[in-house]
């Protein structure tokens, strides 16, 4: 536990090293190998590996890779669907455009490994229409793959036929929650659906299905390869392997960087971003991008460690850093956040639908300097009710920063509360 | 059956394994409120009114949307469930016309109602609703997207049931809108104006068209003879908008409460539902023995005959020629009851009580006039506009005494009764078509295989060893289903009855508000349960029909019958 | 591009549809679908119009209106928007003479907001068809928006 390395490549090993063009540059550098192991033994250990290993997904909600992998085997039902979700929309992420266009066949090669061990058929890789890059890169390593025998009939010999293709999204973010995400490539409106059932049981066309993010899938072949003993030693007890981080915002040095679990926010910051321009201070961080909750500059040593940071409510979500000096006008930020919800909920349940709209005149009002106290209690009241009733992780988590700034921050509204109103709080 | 044990607010139950936390509790006596769900349709659960604590669960659940299970602790009244239904409400009325006391369902709108019972006074956000045009292009339905919710059962009506989608969901976020693609009016989209979007609107947002006024306006002009006709299907459900059990046959109730209004002359549908069955039973018997277009297709209701219209008008052959009841009625009104009482068409005015919205389509179409200058029906008024008006004026529908229809056209048999039902007009021919074929009297009059609720129903008549097969479909959806059958040429019946809302009038788009499967099933069996108590139950039987022909029309299929009683249709594909 | 060739291409069940909106949609001049064109992947794929003009409603990269040849999709999002896409919006109606949202006469250009690009590493991003451009400053722009006019040009 005490020795964790800030940078350590695993996912990124081949950044920059291959040609991303090129599969036979993937082969040289260890492509492909863990797919061969994966194919000599059986699906089940090939969970058993994954279980192991103590992967949690890493599109933001941390369920844990190889109990869903384990589901989707067991569930009845044919044919089933494997689907990845590159559908990244979250403000602030980056990480899932540059795994996909810098190293496309550590993604293809992860999703043919947990279809072969759930004996899986067929997959999609849902793709959001703004990343025409990364759709034609991906587009041209399925190619590849399948020529070289990686996809397609009788994969490499063993009798496993599997292949999959490109969904293209066309614009919406709400498609990045797994229910719109399938009712989008059953050719609906993506809205949002109600849960449960899950989608391991009753996904695609209400067949089992397994959905993961880019990123969980790029870690299941280095999980074969290392196998899952010696995988789980990367990271914190809780929170295993790396993580990919998205480090952007008033920072000297932004990017993508990839970090052992258990790695503070400041180090992160200080080492690998090389901290604020102009050695300004740290007003505010947000943590996993929109939906993702702000953290003031005290608070920064928290660790990325899912235990740790839920003791006080935190997460990391999918890794997006977005740290904001002392310029900033945190209410005009909020307002930003807020306007990203009401462009992109997909207007189905009311809480999400009109609380957004509320939530942006009561914002307004404090910006105004017109709120009441009566104004900030309505405004707590709407997003719990938003946070409780919502269908869907949107609505759940669209007030989330607002909240926190009000947990952290609350003079950034009382302070804007008209000075006659008497009952401030 | 599989049980579960659940506690509901402390309280422990047993409910079948599968059953929604809301009818859990709906058996115990708690009404959750509720806005999208319906017990006929998809659960939606996009309201959020119907939120519960479940213990365990990281956030209020929508009951609507989750199944009991073994052991759960549900919590429908915490303060957390009392101020999240509360918000949502409050929100919903702030995007909201908030005109209620004007507003054509004051009293009768499910949102108004759950905002008083949850003690909702008035919304603590402010009201955001950008006003947009009322759509009053239809002569038979109204779409007020100022009252909408966006609980989409209209959507679901209209696609799922009938298999229109004429209405989706239009836009996202906080613009997100229900209407009909392009946004475009009613009467431009392919509506059929049945009206089954008005009836599970939880709201004002899609009503009637309402024609009450021009109603009073007649009755109270001293120089006109106000002549009524009541369809079928209305006396199986009027005394539900006073409170009386579905299913209750008011008939008796019915001509009061119109004699009290003020009507002249109260007639009944069902006698011309009779006579279309003569007609059309002729002409049926005419098609089989001449060789003419088969399967004949029932033509007495007007949503399904705008259906044809539009989307299959090259089976326009196959429809038979005869008008609805109603329209039958209004032709002999203007074209023959008129003279008859020394009156000028236009000086007597033809009212008629359907459960229906696409009747008035259907009065206003410009074959339906006899001499070409007056409709031959003027007003048509819904179920609900009667007793719209029967609260106008006061009239305590619950206490009037049971009275008698005029004479001549308030004498029917059972056969026009059942017309109001899914399979009625089907079974009304039936009994008549056998004995005119067999000579021989009919035993069993109960065809029971064309009653009842389900989508499309068969059945083979043995006409003294002719066997004859007919079918019977309510819903578009399922007329869908029979219309691509024959364009295959695998339709291998005689006739078919067609009706297009389902369960068939006594379902109606004009009926009250918020009609499910289960009051459909009371209201079929009071149909039926009329049928058996009438002393004539077959339509060739019938005194006064008859009389019509020895009097008037001579004959069926006859010249006058002809001029009067048949129309033609137009190809309306859009 | 006809819609029907859109949909010989990527087939005409429902989950092909809008793939193939967004082929035919980007082969037209003014990047829009017309009530005819909604019309007619309706009746290829018989799907009803309304579905069909609901899906075209709903997503951001699909449009019902007319737009110019090419789209400026400007980031939104905070990470943008602290590393100052004000700045770069404000150069954008300057240069072109139009506000957000809009056209510009000559049918080149609509400029839009777009939410996050996926660009925040190089923040202020705008997307031109399939180009992101990154690290933005008000004084690029205006070359950027030349290439396009020259393109056009020959």
């Amino acid at each position: 536990m005490s020795n964790i390395e800030i940078t350590k490549k695993i996912l990124t090993a081949r950044f920059d090293v291959i040609n991303h063009d090129s599969i036979d540059e993937y082969i040289s550098h260890n492509g492909y190998t863990a797919l061969k192991k994966a194919m000599a033994t059986t699906g089940e250990k090939i969970i058993s590996e994954v279980k192991t290993a103590g992967l949690k997904g890493r599109g933001g909600a941390g369920f844990p890779t190889g109990l869903k992998m384990e589901s989707v085997l067991q569930a009845e039902g044919l044919p089933k669907y494997i689907i990845c979700n590159a559908d990244e929309g979250e403000p602030g992420n980056f990480k899932d455009r540059y795994l996909m266009e810098k190293d496309p066949h550590q993604l293809i090669e992860g999703i043919i490994i947990c279809a072969y061990a759930a004996n899986i058929n067929h997959g999609y890789i849902f793709i959001r229409g703004e990343y025409i890059n990364a759709i034609n890169i991906m587009d041209k390593a399925l190619e590849q793959a399948r020529v070289n025998g990686y996809l397609g009939d009788n994969i490499l010999d063993s009798g496993f036929n599997f292949d999959m293709e490109i969904y293209t999204g066309a614009g919406s973010y709400i498609c990045g929650e797994e229910f719109a995400l399938l009712v989008t490539i059953e050719g609906k409106q993506g809205r949002a659906t109600y849960k449960p059932p899950f989608p391991t049981t009753c996904g695609l066309y209400n067949k089992p299905t397994q959905i993961n993010n880019v990123e969980t899938f790029c870690n299941i072949p280095h999980i074969i390869n290392m196998g899952g003993e010696e995988f789980s030693k990367i990271g914190t007890d809780s929170s295993k392997g790396t993580k990919l981080v998205c480090l952007s915002g008033n920072i000297v040095n932004p990017g993508l960087y990839e970090v052992e679990l258990g790695t503070s926010i400041r180090d992160i910051i200080d080492k690998l971003g090389k901290g604020v321009p102009n050695n300004r201070a740290i007003k505010m961080v947000q943590l996993g991008g929109a939906s993702g909750p702000v953290i003031p500059e005290n608070m920064l040593d928290i660790k990325l460690d899912s235990k740790e940071m839920s003791k006080i409510d935190l997460t990391y979500g999918s890794g997006a850093i977005i740290v904001m000096d002392d310029r900033i006008d945190i209410l005009d930020i909020l307002k930003r956040i807020i306007e990203f919800f009401h462009h992109e909920s997909c207007g189905k349940c009311t809480p999400c639908r009109e609380g957004l709209t509320q939530m942006l005149i009561l914002l307004d009002r404090f910006i105004d300097g017109v709120a009441t106290s009566d104004d900030l209690a309505i405004l707590e009241i709407l997003m719990e009710t938003m946070n409780q009733a919502s269908i869907c992780g949107l609505g759940q988590a669209a007030p989330t920063a607002t909240q926190k700034v009000l947990e952290y921050f609350r003079e950034e509204f009382t302070s804007k509360i008209r000075s006659t109103d008497s009952n401030v709080v | 059956m599989n049980m579960v044990n659940i506690k509901i607010n402390n309280k422990d139950v047993k409910v079948a394994k599968g059953t929604s936390i809301l009818n859990a509790a709906k058996e115990v006596g708690i009404t959750i409120p509720n806005l999208c769900y319906h017990p006929d349709q998809e659960v939606k659960a996009n309201c959020r009114v119907c939120v519960v604590e479940v213990e365990g669960a990281r956030t209020l659940q929508a009951s609507c949307a989750t199944e009991v299970k073994e052991g759960m602790v549900i919590r429908t009244n915490t303060q957390k469930v009392r101020q999240s239904r509360k918000v949502v409400i409050e929100l919903l009325l702030a995007n909201h016309d908030m005109d209620c006391t004007s507003c054509k369902k004051n009293n009768q709108c499910d949102l108004q109602e759950i905002a008083a019972n949850i003690g909702v006074r008035e919304s603590r956000f402010e009201n955001v609703l950008v006003k947009q045009e009322i759509d009053t292009s239809s002569s038979s339905i109204e779409r007020n997207p100022n009252k909408c919710i966006r609980c989409g059962r209209c959507i679901q009506m209209c696609s799922e049931v009938q298999g229109l989608a004429i209405l989706d969901y239009v836009g996202r976020g906080g613009s997100v809108d229900v209407k009909p693609a392009f946004g475009m009016y009613l009467n431009n989209a392919a509506c059929v104006a049945c009206g089954q979007c008005s009836v599970v609107c939880p709201v004002a947002a899609i009503t009637e068209k309402e024609d009450i006024e021009q109603v009073w306006e007649a009755i109270n002009n001293p120089n006109i003879t106000v002549v009524v006709q009541t369809a079928p299907a209305v006396r199986v459900s009027l005394g539900e908008e006073f409170g009386l059990e579905p299913g209750k046959i008011v008939t008796g109730k019915l001509v009061a409460s119109l004699r009290a209004l003020g009507f002249d002359k109260i007639f009944d549908t069902d006698f011309t539902a009779d006579l279309t069955i003569i007609e059309e039973g002729h002409e049926l018997l005419k098609r089989l023995s001449d060789g003419g277009t088969l399967p004949m297709l029932t033509s007495c209701c007007p949503g399904w005959v705008n259906f044809i219209e539009q989307y299959y008008p090259e089976l326009l052959p196959h429809l038979s020629s005869c008008k609805s009841p109603q329209q039958m009625f209004g032709a002999l009104v203007k074209g023959y009851y008129a003279e008859k009482i020394g009156k000028k068409p236009k000086d007597v005015y033809s009212v008629s009580i359907m459960p229906c919205t696409a009747k008035k389509f259907e009065a206003k179409r410009e074959e339906m006039s006899v001499d070409g200058e007056n409709l031959d029906v003027d007003i048509v008024l819904t179920t609900r506009e009667l007793a719209k008006m029967l609260r106008q004026a006061g009239v305590d529908f619950t206490i009037l005494e049971e009275e008698e229809y005029d004479t001549p056209f308030g004498l029917s048999s059972g056969a026009g009764v059942i017309f109001g039902a899914t399979g009625g007009v089907m079974e009304a021919a039936l009994r008549t078509v056998y004995e005119v074929v067999t000579g021989k009297t009919l035993e069993n009059l109960d065809f029971m295989a064309v009653r009842g609720l389900e989508g499309i129903k068969e059945a083979k008549v043995d006409l003294d060893g002719t066997i004859v097969k007919v079918a019977v479909a309510h819903s578009l959806s399922k007329a869908k289903q029979i219309m691509e059958l024959i364009k295959e040429g695998k339709a291998d019946y005689s006739f078919i009855e067609i009706m297009c809302c389902p369960g068939g009038c006594i379902g109606g788009g004009g009926q009250p508000f918020g009609g499910t499967d289960e009051l459909r099933i009371k209201r079929t069996n009071a149909i039926y349960e009329a049928d058996k108590g009438l002393p004539i139950r077959k339509s060739h039987e019938n005194p006064a029909v008859s009389e019509l022909y020895k009097e008037f029309l001579i004959e069926p299929l006859g010249e006058k019958s002809h001029h009067l009683l048949h129309t033609k249709y137009v190809n309306r594909k859009k | 591009m006809q819609v029907k060739e859109a949909l010989d291409k990527y087939g005409r069940t429902p989950d092909k549809l809008i793939g193939a909106m967004l082929a035919y949609q980007k082969s037209t001049l003014c990047n829009y679908l017309t009530e005819d064109d909604i019309k007619e992947f309706a009746k290829e794929t018989k799907l009803p119009v309304s579905r069909v003009y609901s899906i075209a409603s709903f997503y951001s990269l699909l449009s019902t209106e007319e737009r110019g040849e090419n789209i400026v999709q400007v980031c939104y999002d905070v990470p943008c928007y602290i590393n100052d896409s004000v700045n770069i919006v404000n150069e954008l109606e300057k240069i072109l003479e139009i506000k957000m949202g809009q056209t510009t006469k000559d049918g080149l250009f609509t400029i839009e907001y777009s939410s996050c690009l996926g660009c925040c590493d190089k923040a202020p991003a705008m997307q031109i068809g399939a180009t992101l451009y990154g690290n933005l400053t008000p004084d690029k722009i205006s070359s950027i928006l030349s290439t396009y006019r020259r393109k056009k040009d020959e």
